[in-house]
């Protein structure tokens, strides 16, 4: 009983985390249909900022992680314009290339300013420490998580089901043309729902720093891990990347509680069995 | 005659390499083994259209089967990539049998995840591949019984030059049959081709499973020319290399495959030996540089120059 408790407990934690550094991925990659794998770059640089911040600038966490965002949205922005935009209509082999590019530079340049050892970020007194729970402990910093993973997803429901916003990215999404005809800034829609997703990357890189942490090679190295949960979630669906990273999470646990040496091939396995039975994920639109 | 001409300079630069870079051979020899890896991109993702970034799971099963063979009961080169060939074969027919059921970012999950599953299985049973130490005891025997591998890897090269020939040749053959055809239609309009009558579920798998033999072929040289197979043969960045050779080349045209492999490799070489710190921003603008400039690769260059040159009129 306390070992499915637990299974369950340290799953969801688990998945919360998979989901935050995945979410600002469904964003990119789910609503403007771009393949980017260059997701992992962005929340590499947020965290890369906020170390740099809280070390050499000596600011305190909160304030070098906002910084950190900051950054990455406003670098994000001419990104778009330039690398970004030409490629939205190319396939996804160009996509994936051009990514894939991006990254390289990306990890060139951390290397270059801080070097390839591991650039941790401290996080403050408050979110230190571990929580009772009567039948055993958890880690603060996954309760900060958990509720910042909350916050996120109702805020991204919100932005795109009930805002004007929210209708101009479907519809821009669903036929730039079209949009374009009613007046919709379609350029406009996807400079800032990149802005969006990048901001989301560099928050799910600080906040997940804890279980993955940041060097200048961590885009290459999840690069798979946040891509299996888009892909399993289905395209297009942050509901179905929240259902897939806490799935993704639970599961991932179990074998590791059950079956401590399988590593993580239950975890693709499960993406096969998913992805073979849903070719769109759980929850894609068909 | 193209085509004759093609292999008349491929041999024609085997032999300049050869000669002009004597004390590099096992690089050059590396070079080779990831062309036929390539070639096997190319078959699936130039010709018929199917997306992949997985196509480690055939090379390093190709690479393990080669190697486990060798160590355990035979020795003879010819018959260990025999074995690579089948083992990359079957991996690539059983896991198409799932991924051709998918399409666009779907499959190349899927295949991405094949190769994962695998590097773990590897892994898990490392009282038999070595897990992460690698399995060792690779030494191959003379090649037909006459050509003995030499310290320096002249026969090692030129064994290497052999089999992509062989693979060459087969693949052009291939690619022009009516059943390359068939492929490049379906690569183009999978709904049309049904419509005529192909089948193109059959036809997609039997282009992976070829896929598969020939990635397991080359995982095969590379486990008796390095002697050595580590996990790292299953590794992502393995599959996404060498999409990119591919693309640098120019997809669908063989010839594209050749060329991307040698300039992407030998670039990498030269600037992680120049700057051992940071070749990958070299790296990095060089994808750039071929997806916003050179969308078609390097042998659509020509095109796009004769297109830049008659726009003024």
């Amino acid at each position: 009983m306390t070992t499915i408790a637990s299974i369950l407990l340290d799953g969801i934690a688990y998945g919360m985390i998979l989901f935050m550094i995945s979410v600002g991925l469904s964003v990119t990659m789910g609503l403007m249909r771009v393949v980017n794998l260059a997701h992992g770059g962005f929340a590499m640089l947020g965290g890369a900022f906020t170390h740099w911040a809280m070390v050499n600038a000596g600011l305190p966490f909160p304030v070098a992680a906002l910084g950190g965002i900051a950054a990455v949205v406003i670098l994000s922005v001419p990104m778009e314009r330039v690398l970004y935009r030409p490629i939205y209509k190319m396939g996804e082999l160009p996509q994936v290339l051009a990514t894939i590019g991006m990254t390289f530079l990306m990890i060139a340049a951390v290397n270059l300013w801080l070097g390839s050892s591991l650039l941790a970020i401290k996080l403050p007194a408050l979110m230190q420490g571990s929580v009772n729970l009567g039948f055993r402990t958890l880690p603060t910093q996954r309760l900060y998580v958990l509720g910042a993973g909350l916050l996120v997803i109702g805020g991204l429901f919100l932005l795109i089901e009930r805002t004007r916003f929210g209708i101009n990215l479907r519809a821009a999404v669903d036929n730039p043309a079209t949009a374009a005809c009613l007046g919709i800034d379609t350029g406009r829609v996807f400079a800032t729902t990149f802005a969006l997703g990048a901001g989301l990357a560099a928050l799910g890189g600080i906040l997940g720093a804890e279980l993955l942490p940041i060097d200048a090679y961590y885009p290459l190295r999840y690069m798979v891990l946040f891509l299996t949960v888009v892909a399993v979630g289905g395209l297009g669906s942050i509901t179905g990347s929240f259902a897939a990273a806490i799935l993704l999470g639970i599961l991932d646990t179990a074998a590791r509680y059950l079956v401590p040496d399988a590593g993580t091939i239950f975890f693709y396995l499960a993406m096969i069995l998913i992805l073979g039975i849903r070719p769109k994920g759980l929850l894609g639109r068909h | 005659m193209r085509d004759i001409t093609g292999f008349a300079l491929m041999v024609l630069a085997a032999i300049v390499t050869f000669y002009a870079f004597p004390y590099s051979l096992a690089f050059t020899t590396r070079v080779v083994i990831m062309m036929i890896f390539v070639l096997s991109i190319d078959l699936i993702q130039g010709y018929t259209g199917i997306a992949t970034l997985g196509q480690a799971a055939m090379y390093g099963s190709g690479a393990y089967a080669a190697g486990l063979f060798a160590v355990h009961v035979s020795q003879a080169p010819l018959l260990g990539l025999a074995v690579g060939a089948l083992a990359g074969g079957g991996i690539a027919f059983v896991s198409s049998l799932v991924l051709m059921r998918a399409e666009g970012l779907t499959q190349l999950m899927l295949t991405i995840a094949v190769a994962e599953v695998l590097r773990e299985v590897a892994n898990k049973f490392s009282a038999f591949t070595g897990g992460s130490d690698g399995l060792s005891g690779i030494s191959p025997a003379p090649i037909l019984g006459i050509w003995d591998f030499d310290f320096v890897g002249k026969v090692g090269y030129i064994y290497a030059v052999a089999v992509l020939l062989a693979v060459m040749v087969f693949l052009k053959v291939l690619t022009s049959s009516p059943f390359g055809l068939a492929l490049q239609g379906i690569k183009d309009s999978p709904a049309r081709m049904r419509a005529i009558g192909t089948p193109v579920m059959r036809r997609r798998i039997a282009a992976y499973t070829i896929s598969g033999v020939i990635a397991g072929i080359a995982g095969a040289l590379a486990a008796q020319s390095t002697a050595l197979v580590s996990l790292s043969v299953y590794d992502f960045q393995l599959s996404a290399e060498a999409i990119i050779m591919l693309i640098l080349g120019g997809t669908g045209r063989l010839w594209g495959a050749l060329i991307g492999t040698a300039i992407f490799m030998s670039v990498h070489e030269v600037a992680a030996s120049v700057d051992p710190f940071n070749w990958l921003f070299i790296i990095g603008a060089l994808v750039l540089a071929v997806v916003y400039a050179v969308p078609q690769g390097l042998l659509g260059l020509p095109a796009e120059l004769r297109r830049l040159v008659r726009r003024p009129q």
